[in-house]
């Protein structure tokens, strides 16, 4: 019955400077700060909770049109993607295991590793989109149905062996098109979040900031780093992967 | 025994407010402005929620005044559209979800468990600028034009129809998410992990119990919220199409994902007040709470149960009727953890040694009042009837006699109720005891016509009625108007007690909660030892105990 970690007499840690005012030991203040990190990645969890229903609903009703669409991101790219991202993740946990043993160089060099693999993760998205942008692909008045209408005008939807869809099937692209967008942009926005952060403590590593003992940060920014990843692996398949098995 | 009370006050000639306390220990703007101390927090939450509540309040009176007459006089229908849409949610975002956490919450939820803050400071703090920055950005865009889709942003009007603020708004209403979010999760925490040594889970304030429901709600069902804004506003700034039947998107969607957070979020108004109430009843009868266990669980099974009822009020857009009759159903599940909770506190008061003052007149006016709404919510949970009922004002009398007649007393109860342990001193009894029955008494007056205007066949959300009606629209505004009379009182009150209300002492109502047993206005650090909780709940016997005990004590060092 008793989670709370508050003691009377805590006094062990008093001199602590990582110890707030606030908590009565150390042990106490990991536990408090460990498990809100949890439930802030709970409240991303239904944010892109919200988003991935609208996606499975439309992927249910325009099945056909779905799969075509899908048809037009490269698997090569995501993949490669998907590789990166899942590395950053590893040299984020080794981070995370550099501050502990206190491994100052060690530390400096995942996490601008960590950086530099999200730098590369954005390129090849960069890529992607611009493709999409050429195809006419993003929604909007431009958008252009062509490659689904006409899969022999277009390289990729012929090499898929796509036929041609009916216009009122092929109209429900754009929808794909437009959870694609919204999906990995939203994905997007919380990498350039953690990528911010990531600045930041490369800064503050280089004047030995977590490798004092105190590497929650490093921690809980991990947590956040592989949570980022985790979406991208569910976005993979469910964007990509949709009738290739 | 009509004079009958509990009020204990240290002797007013000899009493000084303790001279070190959280509002003299430091000074000037920015001491607040970026303080992380939880009742500092606690303050400028209940002094700018009270700002926005009298913003919120002024529409409502716009609104009442423009229903005097049959036609659309006053205003024309467009403002009188934006008004009532701004009243929603100025209302519900900047003052009703925020209300008994943010003020109250945050003050006393960590001395309640013995806690030195919140776990998180820093965050709490963010959360309030959050707010802030969420509700200045509500304002701006008022000004600046307004939004006329209802509080409700339903599409395809606000994706399509409308030309005025709604990506403004939905960004506001978005980052006021964030100090939702803030405050659940700190709130979480807080309970699970710096609770005093010996204050188990059933040891607990049913305010605490309360607020941990609630804040189970705010964690889960604003971010849904969240996302769906973000693809509203998507949809109108790209037109991506996710609610756009002509791309092949469904505008029901919209209100799954709308629905979903802000049914739950009329539990995250509600549930924090119910724990106002459970401590305003206990400490003014003297007793336990009746079934302690059942109502602390009542308000975990509301938290559960209310994210599975969204879909009611959607009886009428268009989901299947095997839908309609499960969450029917579901929805009449949730009302009996709310009676669980009315019945308990009618059984504490039985036999219980009463006393009326102003928190307990606000109190029962919350019973009284919230079991009329509760009860003709489950008319609107019923399909066949919710089918004529639905946008009515049948439905606006429920919603407010919930969320007024309920939220609002509640709040008010509980404003009064810690009044000395936040200020160190009384309010005035005898006029706030007239405030709370004018309240009461107002109240009545504007929202029960509205009732039978609803089940008259009175729609809501026009400026304009058939001449028919009249009567009852006048009645209903004159009530306004005593309500207004009833809101405004405690304010002018309340802020004059500040420098002349009597000395309250540490414990003038002779409660039993921890925050009670600490001097008034409170420290900094809020108990000079860690208290250690030794007894149970609601233990009144205990507090006797004590009492003598000090007494005692004082004798023997007069002797010695």
């Amino acid at each position: 019955m008793s989670d709370s970690t508050a003691t009377a007499h805590g006094h062990a840690d008093e001199h602590s400077p990582f110890l707030r005012h606030h908590f009565e030991s150390l042990e106490q203040q990991a536990d408090a700060t460990n498990f809100a990190m949890w439930l802030f990645l709970l409240t991303e969890v239904m944010f892109f909770g919200g988003l991935f229903t609208v996606y499975m609903i439309y992927r249910n009703w325009y099945y056909q049109a779905f799969v075509a669409a899908s048809h037009q991101l490269s698997v090569t790219l995501g993949g490669v993607n998907s590789c990166v991202l899942i590395t950053s993740s590893f040299t984020m946990a080794l981070a995370v295991y550099f501050a502990e043993a206190k491994n100052k160089k060690a530390l400096l060099t995942c996490l601008i590793t960590t950086f530099t693999l999200g730098v590369l993760f954005l390129g090849i998205k960069g890529v992607e989109y611009r493709e999409k942008f050429e195809k006419h692909h993003f929604p909007g008045t431009s958008y252009s149905m062509e490659a689904f209408t006409n899969p022999a005008s277009d390289a990729v939807a012929t090499a898929a062996g796509d036929k041609p869809l009916p216009v009122d099937v092929a109209q429900r692209t754009e929808l794909f098109f437009s959870l694609y967008f919204a999906m990995t942009g939203l994905h997007l926005a919380h990498m350039l979040a953690g990528m911010g952060i990531l600045l930041y403590m490369i800064f503050r590593a280089q004047s030995g900031a977590y490798t004092t003992g105190h590497v929650s940060y490093v921690e809980y920014f991990g947590f956040y780093w592989h949570f980022v990843d985790i979406v991208w692996i569910l976005l993979f398949p469910l964007l990509y992967l949709i009738n290739r098995h | 025994m009509s004079a009958a009370t509990i009020v204990s006050l240290p002797d007013q000639a000899t009493a000084r407010i303790p001279k070190d306390n959280y509002l003299t220990r430091e000074n000037g703007i920015l001491s607040w402005l970026l303080t992380q101390d939880h009742k500092r927090i606690g303050i400028l939450y209940l002094i700018s929620m009270t700002f926005f509540f009298f913003i919120g309040g002024a529409l409502a009176g716009m609104i009442r005044l423009e229903l005097l007459t049959p036609q659309s006089d006053l205003m024309a229908a467009d403002t009188y559209n934006k008004v009532f849409t701004m009243h929603g949610i100025i209302m519900i975002f900047f003052f009703l979800v925020p209300s008994v956490p943010g003020a109250l919450g945050n003050f006393f939820l960590p001395m309640m468990i013995g806690a030195k803050d919140l776990a998180l400071p820093k965050m709490n703090l963010a959360s309030w600028y959050f707010y802030m920055a969420g509700g200045i950005l509500a304002l701006w865009a008022m000004i600046t034009g307004g939004v006329d889709t209802g509080w409700t942003f339903t599409t395809p009007l606000s994706t399509h129809y409308v030309n005025t603020n709604v990506i403004t708004t939905g960004l506001a209403i978005f980052i006021t998410g964030f100090s939702s979010i803030f405050t659940g999760l700190n709130f979480i925490v807080t309970i699970h992990k710096m609770r005093a040594p010996g204050m188990t889970w059933f040891r607990l304030p049913l305010f605490i119990w309360a607020n941990y429901a609630a804040s189970i709600l705010m964690v889960l069902g604003t971010p849904v919220l969240a996302i769906a804004i973000v693809l509203v506003a998507l949809e109108r700034a790209f037109g991506i199409g996710v609610f756009d039947p002509t791309k092949g998107g469904d505008p029901l969607l919209f209100q799954h994902l709308f629905w979903f957070y802000s049914h739950p979020a009329v539990y995250i108004m509600i549930l924090p007040g119910m724990g106002v109430i459970s401590e305003v009843v206990s400490t003014f009868s003297r007793k336990r709470v009746f079934g302690y266990t059942a109502v602390a669980f009542s308000s975990v099974a509301i938290a559960v149960f209310g994210f599975f009822v969204w879909a009611h009020h959607m009886f009428i857009m268009g989901v299947s009727s095997y839908a309609v009759l499960v969450f029917s159903l579901l929805t009449m599940l949730v009302a009996v953890p709310s009676a669980i909770k009315i019945f308990n506190w009618a059984f504490t008061l039985y036999k219980g040694s009463i006393t009326f003052e102003t928190p307990m007149i606000y109190a029962f006016g919350f019973m009284g009042l919230f079991t009329i709404g509760g009860m003709t919510g489950v008319f609107l949970g019923v399909s066949g009837t919710d089918i004529h009922l639905t946008e009515t004002y049948f439905i606006v009398a429920h919603f407010h006699f919930v969320m007024v007649g309920g939220m609002l007393m509640a709040f008010l109860a509980g404003i009064h109720f810690w009044w000395p342990k936040m200020t160190g001193r009384m309010y005035p009894e005898k006029i706030s005891q007239l405030a709370a029955v004018i309240t009461f008494i107002g109240f009545n007056f504007t929202f029960f016509p509205q009732f039978i205007l609803g089940t008259l066949g009175m729609p809501r959300r026009y400026a304009s009625y058939p001449p028919e009606f009249q009567v009852l629209n006048v009645l209903s505004t004159a009530g306004a108007t005593i309500l207004g009379v009833g809101y405004l009182l405690p304010v002018l009150y309340l802020i004059w007690s500040l420098k002349y209300g009597k000395i309250a002492g540490d414990n003038p109502w002779q409660a039993t909660g921890l925050e009670w047993q600490t001097q008034s206005p409170p420290l900094t650090e809020n108990f000079a030892v860690m208290p250690i909780m030794d007894h149970e709940a609601y233990d009144y016997e205990w507090l006797e105990r004590q009492t003598e005990a000090r007494q005692k004590a004082k004798e023997v060092t007069s002797v010695g």
